[in-house]
């Protein structure tokens, strides 16, 4: 046979009991063409186009899927900068449009939609604060449009203003969705760096650089990287748990590259690119923090994990970038808390802290991703915490972002429950020391220096 | 793989019985679905072990159908049975 059983087996134990699935296929389309100063005639454009290019998006992406028999979890819509396509400093026209796109997402049967999007790292229009001032709002009155704002790039520093004003955003939101502990800041992201190809949600958009429309995958496998970790066993020296994690990696992303070339055959757009990001889900075993345990650490948390997650990070983008030549957007390894179950045991036991994964996240993909803190967190603080992320971003040169739940009146040791793929999480802890002064003054952090580095 | 095939694995896994070869061959047979391979063993304690390689080209099954029908043969026999599109082994182990 072309193939041996061990190669057959492997595959089918990858995808029946490891996890190995799509998790999104997102549809980036251009809205660049869709601008109209009168709000109601921008929000039919922009309708009619998310219409036009997306119509089949659900039924090709089923069809792909069963017939090479390979779960595809999310069809989801990234768009362009919404601030870009709306020329109003009209908090009103971005709510207007906002709902026009909620509902044409909801029609053609997409559960979250990326590019309520503000890029502000070196300061800000009267048409992103316009953008800003109806954050809360959108996201409190629409289920499936995501924001982001981008308060940082290692060319233009940090925006500390910026950082001020969307703690406030975050704790509006908060309290506006607080019967759903909170649920609209899970669909908002803060970022250092970002990338303009994430198929990934809620920080996904695309990127004035792209195509018309282009079909942007995203894989993940945390499940198959643990379970070919686990027949390494507990003895392997860390070279040979690196060149294992490539391996898999290697194959995860060759499964995504077949899906997401047919798809785009299928619906007659552009492979703009693939993104293998071990993405961890509530499901037992869909676990980043257990690969971790698997390599030694007792818990996520422990000393020893941002040099763990380092290896794991950089052999997952050594083994994708070997497999395919469309690799793009985040490709490394998630942490958010709320998703995972080994993470969220840590958390609640104390083993990881705020502090500690702010250290982790200077070495994986992203960053605070799904946190919730207490409900009376002050916006100082939460703005200090944010500022954090960027830096880490900043001087790195890397992409950070932060999404963050002051969780409405909950303490230290509450659960939040957002039910579905966002899953719980016990309320973190939060250090009382004040940062209020350094908030308050404002302005911008200079650009950090890209030589003489120590 | 030609260019005029449309090639499948079909992988079953589980215990031994009687008859079990057959039951799939008769129903991929039915629905003119042309075996090119198979590879069966016995793995220790009575566990079947079946990965067969077909061609589809001339059946108008889709590939959950065909999955569908495969179970369908099986059904409450202890076995369980997958079907995947070769491009899939292809991409993902060889280079």
């Amino acid at each position: 046979m072309k193939f041996t059983s061990e190669e057959i087996l492997e595959t089918i134990g990858m995808i029946a009991e490891d996890k190995l699935d799509i998790r999104t296929v997102t549809l980036g389309i251009s809205l660049l063409d869709c601008s109209d100063p009168d709000p109601a005639v921008c929000a039919r454009k922009v309708r009619e186009k998310i219409m036009a290019k997306s119509a089949d998006l659900s039924k090709k992406t089923d069809f792909v899927a069963n017939e090479y028999g390979i779960p595809i979890v999310n069809k989801r819509i990234s768009l362009t900068p919404i601030s870009l396509v709306v020329p109003l400093a009209k908090p009103s026209a971005f709510v207007e449009v906002a709902h026009a796109v909620d509902s044409a997402a909801a029609e053609v049967g997409v559960d979250f939609v990326g590019g309520y999007t503000a890029m502000i790292q070196k300061g800000e229009t009267s048409i992103d604060r316009a953008l800003i001032e109806a954050m809360p709002e959108v996201l409190s009155t629409t289920s499936r449009f995501c924001a982001s704002v981008i308060l940082a790039s290692t060319k233009s520093g940090i925006n500390m203003d910026g950082c001020y004003t969307m703690s406030q955003v975050i704790k509006d939101t908060a309290g506006r969705t607080a019967k759903n502990d909170g649920i609209g800041c899970a669909k908002l992201v803060l970022f250092a760096n970002p990338v303009e190809d994430n198929p990934f949600m809620a920080g996904g958009y695309y990127g004035v650089g792209e195509c018309e429309s282009a079909i942007l995958v995203g894989v993940s496998g945390p499940g198959a990287v643990r379970r070919a970790l686990e027949k390494l066993g507990p003895d392997a020296g860390l070279g040979e748990v690196a060149e294992t994690i490539k391996k898999c990696a290697f194959k995860i992303t060759r499964a995504g590259e077949l899906i997401g070339k047919k798809l785009a055959e299928h619906l007659g757009v552009v492979f703009g690119n693939l993104d293998l990001s071990l993405a961890p889900t509530p499901a037992e075993g869909d676990s980043v923090g257990q690969i971790l345990e698997i390599m030694g650490l007792a818990m996520p948390g422990a000393p020893g994990s941002t040099a763990a997650l380092m290896m794991l990070n950089d052999a997952v983008k050594k083994g994708g970038l070997f497999a395919s030549s469309s690799v793009g957007g985040l490709s490394g390894a998630f942490i958010p808390v709320s998703e995972d179950a080994s993470m969220i045991k840590a958390a609640e036991s104390g083993a990881i802290t705020i502090e500690k994964l702010e250290a982790m996240t200077s070495v994986c993909s992203v960053g605070l991703d799904m946190i919730a803190i207490p409900g009376d967190t002050s916006a100082e603080t939460l703005a200090a915490i944010i500022a954090d992320e960027m830096a880490i971003g900043c001087a790195n040169n890397k992409t950070t972002a932060v999404r963050i739940i002051p969780a409405p009146n909950k303490k230290v040791g509450d659960f939040v429950n957002f039910g579905g793929l966002l899953g719980k999480a016990p309320v973190m802890p939060v250090s009382q020391v004040s940062a209020d002064k350094f908030i308050k003054r404002g302005g911008r952090i200079p650009a950090p220096l890209q030589s003489l580095k120590n | 793989m030609g260019k005029n095939k449309k090639c499948i694995v079909v992988t079953v896994i589980g215990k031994d019985e009687v008859g079990i070869v057959a039951k799939i061959a008769t129903v991929l047979a039915e629905n003119k679905i042309n075996i090119i391979d198979i590879n069966q063993k016995i793995l220790g304690e009575g566990i079947f072990a079946m990965t067969l390689l077909a061609d589809r080209v001339g059946s108008s099954l889709s590939l959950p159908a065909i999955t569908n029908e495969l179970k369908a043969s099986i059904k409450g026999m202890s076995l369980d049975v997958t079907v995947q599109d070769t491009e899939v082994f292809q991409y993902m182990h060889r280079v």
